[in-house]
């Protein structure tokens, strides 16, 4: 999660580096801390890093006005060349491998190598997505396999397979109110958002044609059950509830905000992106929910690999179900998995289908790790995993919320989250300082700025493969912090000292943005 | 749980620190009512590594896996050799593991990828900027029309017959909801594609034309002959490539006049999976750049003056802008953008067209072995290394029989066209490096004899 740097921070340019810069080198290297030149002034015209035979033929002579005049200007490096390059642009990264990654609403977890392993399988990695059915009977039962679960573990009727992402899945599921709605002859184009909303949900319902408004929170970080009945109408496509919410809380609220929705004629869209704070403890199909996306690379722990693949399937009501999108997997009588394409939809009862969101079947890689994820930890250790996540999370909300403001804390436990806010830290210190000192301190920085409604927000998950040896750690790391800021350390406005780059200048790169290289740059 | 690093002693003392009996007590604001007591009935309970891995490789040996048999599927999924260092990069835990590099100071490994890759598809599709890539070729597609919408301010897309169907498909599916007009038609088994079609088309309210380059059918459209005409008409030129690797013997669709050049990047890098994730490829004209959808990588500098990257141009998106975004999306698809950047750093420019040649080859190859075979036509004389030929009958059921011999022999239009009946008899076929002249044998041999005894009568028009 991320968002808009509200400090009005600017760098401070020529500053002087910290003591230890001092030492200049001639590689400009420094022992383990490694620059590395871009692919562009290392690689040389004609080297290449793969063997391969002469060309023999000629170029079919119909072809030979479509030429390309001269190959593309792209420089190659050799085998060891490329080696080194990537793993030393590598160790710029920090990543869960090397230690927290409190991201709320993020969910940085552990990635298990089981999951990379199983993926690689060529029975699953080296399948065309066209291939005849008698051939990918095994991938068709992994499909079916994981959408099994996620239809049990949500109580709900049946799932989309296909959304490559959370925001995808988002659209998926007001695609599936919006043909709904149509399908009853309707017309209804607002879509209701509580504040402290994704910026995901209100994209994507302007995105799917709908009106957006927003509904306000209370006191206690949920929403107002009151100010959302009383805006409920005929106008009123559904509401899109973040659940467990963006300030770590459940909506206590949600099976009367879904009755009161339905009662209008409307649907809930739930945003999944928290489900791992309640997988195996409540089902939200018990809560009136129509909809809901699962992040399978948050609550099922395939790997976000610096911004993506995500996967969403989505969750659907037996209301829904009919709308949903093509193609599927289903499983016949006797047990074979069959996908239902454009072919036989109507055959299979699917013929008011909104239609095909992506080409193929969906993120069928993702969907291998997340079986696999699912199946090592079962029934048993799925709740464990929400419990272990709101077990950490409360363990650092109540050893932080004496030297830094928690404005939800005295409410009562958060869920998998705790979210405080930079009320109280001096005039100068900002939630930003706090946050690019953590990185001088070795760890990544949690969520900060959101939610919104929350000053100056730092919204810090921790997940359940956090040992409390490691969230011991960070909490010493963060009282550190908050030390520093109120007794006005002057190094802390200026973090950090101590990682591959200072702070970068995000002002020049927006106002005259240099988006690819160029000789001489 | 292997997973779980808290024993029972540390979760007792935790609940000390936070005050409460158990956790049970943490879940309170969970409707007692919804509340479950226990496990979920009927699931399985945590499993071994072993145990897991041993239920896994069965499924995966329920399939027939590409490389374990001739081979020639393409249709927008693409089967190439991928060198060992790169599925070994992509699974350093630095990249695997990240996340969105929003802290750029520890994360400038991402970012200069990014960078790189960014510059590696704008010179590839010839364009003036990339961005750090979509969910895959389909969806992609769609965004670049959303965003001619938004830069002709006219809703009316001219969709070539030749666009991979299921491409038309997303398109079809997400104008239904915007109110776009999506004006398309069935593509004809003809050995030249729709450009004559496209361009009578073209009229005043047409914000774009959306052009697959090579076509589905593997035939190569005039993108400059279609440029002019959209352009003479106020509409932008969508140029749209499912096999990147074509490029490394065909013009860059930038150099021939196309503003929005969109593409599916699976085939450098990434591999077949079943059908994703794959990466979306998205170049344009510089001066469309506020209006493009998709996470952008900057180049800056840092306090103390050293180049540097960022993620930038983000208030275009959903996180800042809300429901003013350009696109609702959030994730790009980053490990596969690493492992496209890598093989094609390991390729280079030369490699890609050394690359192209040889799967040129090939297919001419395949092509002249299945024109052999009584009944069998070729259509078209340019191709680079996907073609179609009519079969004397349903290419579905011959699918089905090849695959019953072991072999995956093409993918048919009736499985990409399921109501198309003047469509039914063609099949694509696809071949690469990775085809030896024995899978070429073997097919040809195997069509044959599926074919046996059959004639070239009663194609459908």
């Amino acid at each position: 999660m991320n968002a808009p740097n509200t400090s009005g921070w600017r760098p401070a340019m020529g500053e002087a580096g910290s003591g230890e810069s001092a030492l200049i080198t001639a590689s400009g290297d420094r022992g383990l801390a490694l620059e590395e030149k871009l692919i562009f002034e290392l690689g040389r015209p004609g080297t290449c890093g793969v063997d391969m035979a002469e060309p023999v033929g000629d170029v079919l002579p119909g072809l030979s006005r479509f030429l390309r005049k001269a190959p593309a200007p792209l420089p190659g490096l050799s085998e060891p060349e490329t080696v080194r390059h990537y793993t030393r642009l590598s160790r710029q990264n920090y990543a869960i491998d090397l230690g927290p990654f409190p991201l709320g609403s993020c969910t940085m977890k552990h990635n298990p190598r089981l999951n990379e392993k199983v993926a690689r399988l060529s029975g699953f990695a080296d399948l065309h997505p066209l291939q005849p059915g008698q051939t990918v009977s095994g991938a068709l039962e992994v499909i079916s396999e994981l959408a099994d679960w996620l239809i049990t573990l949500t109580g709900m009727h049946s799932v989309a397979m296909t959304p490559k992402a959370g925001a995808h899945g988002e659209l998926c599921g007001l695609l599936c109110i919006k043909a709904a709605i149509e399908a009853r002859g309707e017309d209804r184009g607002v879509i209701l958002v509580p504040e402290s909303a994704h910026g995901t949900n209100p994209a994507t319902a302007a995105f799917a044609g709908f009106s957006v408004e927003n509904i306000p929170a209370t006191a206690d970080g949920r929403v107002d059950l009151g100010a959302l009945t009383a805006r409920l109408g005929p106008d009123v496509a559904g509401v899109m509830i973040t659940n467990p919410n963006t300030c770590g809380l459940f909506e206590r609220d949600m099976k009367a905000i879904s009755d009161a929705v339905h009662a209008v004629g409307g649907y809930v869209y739930c945003d999944g992106a928290n489900f791992n704070a309640i997988v195996g403890k409540v089902r939200p199909g018990d809560l009136g929910i129509d909809a809901m996306h699962i992040n399978l690379h948050k609550t099922f722990s395939t790997p976000h690999g610096g911004g993506g693949p995500g996967s969403g399937p989505v969750v659907l009501s037996a209301a829904l179900s009919p709308f949903g999108p093509l193609p599927y997997a289903a499983r016949a009588a006797d047990g074979s998995v069959h996908l239902v394409e454009e072919e036989d939809a109507a055959a299979m009862g699917h013929s008011q289908s909104f239609g095909r969101m992506a080409a193929f079947h969906g993120q069928f890689g993702m969907f291998t790790r997340a079986l696999t994820y699912i199946l090592s930890h079962g029934a048993d250790g799925l709740a464990r995993v929400a419990e272990d996540a709101v077990l950490n999370a409360n363990y650092v909300l109540r050893s932080l919320e004496d030297v830094l403001s928690a404005p939800f804390g005295k409410a009562g436990p958060c869920m998998h989250e705790a979210l405080f806010s930079d009320d109280g830290l001096p005039d100068d210190f900002t939630t930003l300082d706090i946050a690019k000192g953590l990185i001088d301190e070795g760890f990544h920085p949690m969520t900060v700025y959101f939610p919104l409604v929350v000053h100056g927000a730092m919204l810090i998950e921790p997940t359940e493969t956090e040992s409390k040896d490691g969230l011991d750690r960070f909490i010493t790391s963060m009282r550190s912090l908050a030390a520093r800021a109120r007794n006005a350390d002057p190094s802390l406005k200026s973090a950090p000292h101590l990682a591959p780059r200072r702070r970068l200048d995000e002002t020049q790169a927006a106002r005259k943005p240099v988006l690819t290289w160029r000789e001489g740059s | 749980m292997r997973y779980l690093p808290l024993t029972p002693a540390e979760r007792a003392d935790m609940l000390g620190v936070i005050g409460v009996d158990s956790v049970d007590a943490l879940f309170e604001d969970v409707p007692a009512a919804a509340r479950l007591d226990g496990p979920i009935a009927g699931l399985p309970m945590h499993a071994s590594e072993m145990a897991v891995e041993r239920h896994m490789s069965s499924l995966a040996a329920k399939n027939l896996s590409a490389g374990a048999a001739p081979f020639f599927l393409g249709a927008g999924a693409y089967r190439h050799h991928i060198p060992a260092s790169v599925d070994h990069l992509i699974q350093r835990g630095e990249f695997l593991t990240a996340y969105t590099p929003y802290q750029p100071e520890i994360a400038q490994g991402t970012l200069q990828v990014l960078f790189e890759f960014q510059t590696q598809v704008a010179r590839l599709l010839g364009t003036d900027i990339a961005n750090a890539s979509m969910y895959d070729g389909s969806t992609g597609c769609w965004e670049a029309i959303a965003m001619a919408g938004r830069i002709t301010r006219r809703c009316r897309a001219v969709v070539s017959g030749g666009l991979h169907p299921h491409y038309t498909a997303v398109a079809h599916t997400m104008a239904k909801f915007t109110g776009d007009v999506i004006a398309t038609r069935l593509p004809q088994l003809s050995a030249t594609p729709d450009d004559a079609e496209v361009i009578a088309a073209i009229d005043g309210e047409t914000s774009c034309v959306v052009v697959q380059y090579p076509d589905v059918l593997g035939r190569i459209p005039d993108l400059a002959a279609i440029a002019e005409a959209a352009h003479a008409a106020g509409a932008l030129l969508i140029a749209v490539v499912t096999e990147p690797v074509a490029l490394g013997l065909i013009e860059a669709p930038g150099h021939l006049g196309a503003d929005i050049v969109v593409g599916e990047g699976q085939s450098l890098g990434v591999g077949l999976q079943f059908g994703g994730p794959y990466l979306g490829l998205f170049g344009c004209n510089e001066k469309f750049v506020r209006q493009m959808p998709g996470r952008l990588c900057g180049q800056t500098v840092d306090a103390e003056g050293r180049r540097g990257f960022v993620l930038t141009l983000s208030t275009r998106e959903q996180h800042i802008r809300r429901e003013k975004a350009t696109s609702n999306i959030c994730t790009n698809s980053g490990l596969c953008a690493l492992a496209f950047s890598i093989h094609m750093t390991l390729l280079g420019g030369e490699g890609l067209a050394k690359l192209a040649r040889i799967n040129h080859d090939v297919a001419r190859r395949t092509a002249d072995a299945l024109a052999a075979i009584p009944g069998v036509t070729v259509l078209g004389d340019a191709y680079v290394n996907e073609f179609t030929v009519v079969l004397p009958r349903d290419a579905r059921t011959v699918v089905r029989e090849l695959a019953d011999r072991g072999i995956l022999g093409g993918v048919s239009l009736g499985r990409l066209y399921p109501h198309a009946e003047a469509l039914s008899h063609g099949l694509l076929v696809c071949a690469s490096e990775t085809t030896t002249d024995e899978d070429i044998a073997a097919l040809a041999a195997a069509l044959s004899e599926v074919l046996e005894g059959q004639v070239l009568e009663g194609v459908p028009a």
